[in-house]
C-alpha cells in the first residue's frame, strides 16, 4: 500500500532558525519606522522601496551564486524567510516573482550573459519580472497557448496576446511562452519556447484588467510584431514546456499558499481577546491546527526540493488544501464574530475580513485551478 | 527513518499482511480473542517497542513504537496495542516492570477518578477499552500506577461502534499497591490523544488504498470508476485529508519524542479527527452500496475512525484547548505559536 503521498517531518537547522531571527527583527524594525502596512494579497501588493530594502538587507536571491549577488543560502534557508515576509503581511508583490522563479529558471536554462545581465538587479529589489502563461482562450489548458514568435534575422518576431499577467505594469520583464512551432496534434507540448520580454520596448502594450474589487492587479499585454532578439531566448528553443513545468513545484507548495489570508487570523484573535468564549476558541483552535498542519507539510515539500527531488504532485496537494483553509479563514471568521460595519475602516479586524473576502475567489484559481491540482493529484494516486 | 525502525516497520507490515485479515477482525469484533496474532506480535517484541529491555519491553523508541501503531492502524488491528503502548510508558516511566500480555488503561475519561487508599481501589471506569481481555489494568491514581487483573474487579462488558471492547470497571475493593507518583490526568489523555491520532492516520491510509483500488477494479457505464473526472476530482480530495493527517500525526510523534508534544498532540487530534470524518465519508461515498455492506471490509475501518476521533478529546476538545491558547499568547505571537519557531 504506496497510495498516500508522504510528508516527512522536516526539522530546520540552527542556521535557519538564526537566519529566521535576523529576519523578524529586520521585519520588526522597518514596520516599527513605517516601512510597510500589514496586509493580504502579498503577491499583489507591492511597495518598491520595501523590496529594495529587502534586497539591500540581503534577502532576495538568497540561494543564488554569490558571482550573480547571491549567497548561496540553501532552499531552506530562502524558505525561512519567505515564510517571515509573508507573515509579518509585508508587500513583496514587486519582486516576487523575479526572486522565486525568474531567476532560478535563468539559472538553470539561462546563458552566462543572461545570468550577469538580469539576476544581480533582481537581488538588488531593483528588477521585477512576470509570467507570461496564460492567453484570452487559454487558461488551464496552457497547451492551447497561440501567442506566437517567427523566426526573422537575429531574433523572433512576437505576436498575440497574454493575460492576467499579475503587476506587469510596474514589471521591467516578462518570461513569456510562446509558440516557436506550429501545433503538432500528436504532442501539443511541442514547439514552445520562452523568451524575456522587455516590457517597456515598442511593439507591446501593457493594458490593465480591473479586478471584483477594482483594484489594478492583472494586465493583459498585446505583441504586435514584437522583436525578441536571439540573445533573449531562456533555454532552447521548442523546449518551453518541460522548462514551464519545472517552474512549477517552486510555484506551489511556497508559503504563499498557506499564508493568503494569516492577517485575519490574526486579527480575528486579536478581537476575540484572551479570554475566549467556547466557540471561539474552538474555531480559533480548529484554523490553528490546519494552518501548524500545512506549514509542516510545505516545510517538508521545501525539504524535498532541498534535497534535489521534484515533489510535483505533493507540491500540487499542498496548493489545494492549502488554499481552501485560506478561503475557510474568512468564512469561519465571519460566523463567530460577525463584522459590524460590513466593511469599515483600514485596518483591524473588519477590513482584513472584507480584503479576504474579496480577494478567496482567485485562491483556488490562481497557480493552477482546485480541478487542475486535483486532476493531478488523481494521476499521482494512479487514476489516470 | 533509521534502519531499525524500518525494520520494525517492515516486520509488522508483514505480520500484519499475513495474519490480519478481514476474517480475523470479523472474529474479533464477535468475541473471539485473536491469540496467534498477538503472540505473533508479542514475540517479535512489537507490543512492547518503546519500553526498555529491563522492564520487559523490546528497547526501542516511543517513536517505534507509536510508528508500529499507524501500521496497526491501517490493517484495523482488533487488539489493545495502543492501550498497552501507553500502559507500558507509564509503567516504565514510573520505574515498574511491565507485565507480559495485553495491557488496558483506566481511566480514560477525565470524569472517572479512582483512588487507591491503604491498598484498597475505589471507583468506577467507563469506556475501558479491552478492559475483559487484558492481562492487567493499569490504574492511574492520584497515588500512582496501580496494577490489577481483571478477575480481581468487576467488569460490564460493553462495545463501541468500532466492534471493540469497551467496559465498565469497577474497582471497589480490589488490592493494589501502587508504584510511581500521581499520574497527571492531562498526560495521561495527551498520550491518549497521541496514540488515537496515530491510528487514525494509519487507518486512513487504508481507506484510501481500499478506495484507490476499488475504483480502478469496479467499471460502471463500461469504464472503471477511476476514468470519471467527478471520482478523480473525490479522491483526490480524500487523499489531501489523509496527507494532512497523516503529517499531523507523524508532527506529534516527533515532538512527543523530543519531549515537546503538547501543542502537537493538540494539532494532531483536532486535524487528524476533522479528516477521519471527511475522508470516512468520501471512501463510503466511492464505494457505493457495497461498502455499507458488513460483507466488505471498508466498515471496519470507518468504524474504528468514527470510534476513535471522539475519544481522549474530540476536535471540539482539542480545538478549544488550542484556541485558548492562541488566545493567551495573543495574535502577535499567533505564527509563532503556529510555526513552532
Amino acid at each position: 500500500m504506496t497510495t498516500a503521498l508522504t510528508y516527512p517531518p522536516r526539522k530546520l537547522g540552527p542556521e535557519q532558525e538564526a537566519l529566521r531571527a535576523e529576519v523578524r527583527d529586520f521585519l520588526e524594525k522597518d514596520y516599527a519606522a513605517g516601512g510597510f502596512q500589514r496586509g493580504q494579497e502579498a503577491m499583489a501588493r507591492y511597495d518598491i522601496e520595501f523590496s529594495k530594502r529587502l534586497g539591500a538587507a540581503g534577502y532576495l536571491g538568497v540561494t543564488w551564486p554569490k558571482k550573480y549577488g547571491g549567497r548561496e543560502l540553501t532552499f531552506l534557508d530562502r524558505f525561512v524567510i519567505v515564510e517571515e515576509v509573508l507573515a509579518a503581511g509585508a508587500p513583496v508583490g514587486a519582486h516576487w516573482v523575479a526572486d522565486r522563479q525568474s531567476g532560478p529558471l535563468l539559472l538553470k536554462y539561462g546563458t552566462e550573459e543572461q545570468r550577469e545581465r538580469f539576476l544581480p538587479p533582481i537581488v538588488r529589489g531593483e528588477s521585477y519580472f512576470c509570467i507570461g502563461m496564460s492567453e484570452p482562450d487559454s487558461g488551464s489548458d496552457l497547451a492551447s497557448a497561440r501567442c506566437s514568435a517567427t523566426r526573422v534575422d537575429g531574433g523572433w518576431r512576437l505576436n498575440g496576446t497574454k493575460l492576467w499577467t499579475s503587476l506587469a505594469h510596474i514589471c521591467h520583464y516578462m518570461i513569456a511562452l510562446v509558440r516557436t512551432s506550429p501545433v503538432n496534434p500528436e504532442n501539443r507540448h511541442e514547439g514552445f519556447s520562452q523568451m524575456i520580454v522587455d516590457l517597456h520596448a515598442p511593439g507591446v502594450e501593457v493594458r490593465p484588467v480591473y479586478n471584483l474589487a477594482g483594484e489594478h492587479h492583472f494586465n493583459q499585454e498585446v505583441f504586435t510584431d514584437y522583436f525578441v532578439p536571439d540573445e533573449n531566448v531562456v533555454g532552447e528553443i521548442g523546449q518551453g514546456w518541460a522548462q514551464v513545468m519545472s517552474e512549477l513545484a517552486y510555484e506551489r507548495s511556497g508559503p504563499e499558499r498557506i499564508l493568503s489570508t494569516f492577517q485575519t487570523l490574526v486579527e480575528l484573535v486579536r478581537a476575540v481577546g484572551d479570554n475566549p468564549s467556547e466557540v471561539e476558541a474552538r474555531a480559533i483552535g480548529r484554523l490553528t491546527a490546519h494552518l501548524t498542519t500545512l506549514r509542516g507539510m510545505s516545510v517538508s515539500v521545501a525539504g524535498m526540493l532541498a534535497d534535489g527531488k521534484m515533489p510535483v504532485t505533493e507540491a500540487a496537494l499542498v496548493k489545494d488544501l492549502g488554499t481552501n483553509y485560506c478561503k475557510d479563514v474568512p468564512e469561519t471568521a465571519r460566523l463567530i464574530r460577525p463584522p459590524e460595519t460590513g466593511a469599515g475602516g483600514n485596518s483591524g479586524y473588519e477590513a482584513m475580513l472584507a480584503k479576504a473576502t474579496l480577494l478567496a475567489p482567485s485562491l483556488t484559481i490562481q497557480g493552477g485551478t482546485r480541478e487542475i491540482l486535483r486532476g493531478m493529484i488523481a494521476r499521482g494516486l494512479g487514476l489516470r | 527513518m533509521n534502519d531499525m525502525r524500518t525494520l520494525i516497520l517492515d516486520t509488522a507490515d508483514r505480520i500484519f499482511r499475513d495474519i490480519c485479515d478481514q476474517v480475523l477482525v470479523d472474529k474479533a469484533e464477535k468475541g473471539e480473542w485473536p491469540a496467534a496474532l498477538w503472540q505473533t506480535l508479542e514475540e517479535s517484541g512489537l507490543t512492547q517497542a518503546a519500553v526498555p529491555e529491563e522492564r520487559g519491553g523490546a528497547g526501542g523508541t516511543l517513536g517505534d513504537g507509536l510508528y508500529f501503531l499507524k501500521t496497526s492502524g491501517r490493517y484495523a488491528a482488533p487488539l489493545p496495542l495502543a492501550e498497552t503502548l501507553i500502559a507500558g510508558v507509564l509503567l516504565a516511566e514510573a520505574g515498574a516492570d511491565v507485565p507480559a500480555g495485553p495491557l488496558a488503561i483506566a481511566p480514560v475519561r477525565p470524569v472517572d477518578r479512582i483512588d487507591c487508599r491503604d491498598g484498597v481501589l475505589s471507583g468506577t471506569a467507563t469506556g475501558v477499552p479491552f478492559a475483559r481481555t487484558a492481562a492487567a489494568i493499569i490504574v492511574a491514581t492520584p497515588q500512582g500506577l496501580a496494577v490489577v487483573e481483571p478477575k480481581d474487579v468487576r467488569i460490564e462488558a460493553g462495545k463501541g461502534i468500532s466492534g471493540e471492547p469497551r467496559d465498565t470497571v469497577v474497582f471497589d475493593g480490589a488490592r493494589a499497591a501502587p508504584v510511581g507518583g500521581a499520574v497527571d490526568p492531562d498526560r495521561l489523555q495527551r498520550l491518549g490523544a497521541l496514540v488515537r491520532s496515530v491510528q487514525m492516520a494509519g487507518a486512513l491510509e487504508g481507506i484510501l488504498a481500499m478506495t484507490v483500488q476499488y475504483v480502478q477494479d469496479r467499471k460502471q457505464f463500461g469504464r472503471p470508476l477511476s476514468k470519471f473526472q467527478a471520482i478523480q476530482q473525490s479522491l483526490a480530495a480524500m487523499a489531501g485529508q489523509v496527507a494532512a493527517a497523516s503529517a499531523a500525526a507523524d508532527a506529534a510523534i516527533e515532538a512527543e519524542e523530543e519531549g515537546d508534544g503538547a501543542v502537537a498532540i493538540a494539532v494532531a487530534k483536532a486535524r487528524v479527527g476533522e479528516a477521519a470524518g471527511v475522508a470516512a465519508e468520501l471512501a463510503h461515498q466511492a464505494h457505493g452500496a457495497i461498502g455499507f455492506t458488513h460483507e466488505y471490509a471498508l466498515h471496519q475501518f470507518t468504524r474504528r475512525l468514527w470510534t476513535w476521533r471522539d475519544e481522549f478529546g474530540g476536535e471540539p476538545y482539542w480545538q478549544a484547548e488550542l484556541g485558548r491558547q492562541v488566545a493567551r499568547a495573543g495574535a502577535d505571537n499567533l505564527w509563532k505559536f503556529a510555526s513552532g519557531t
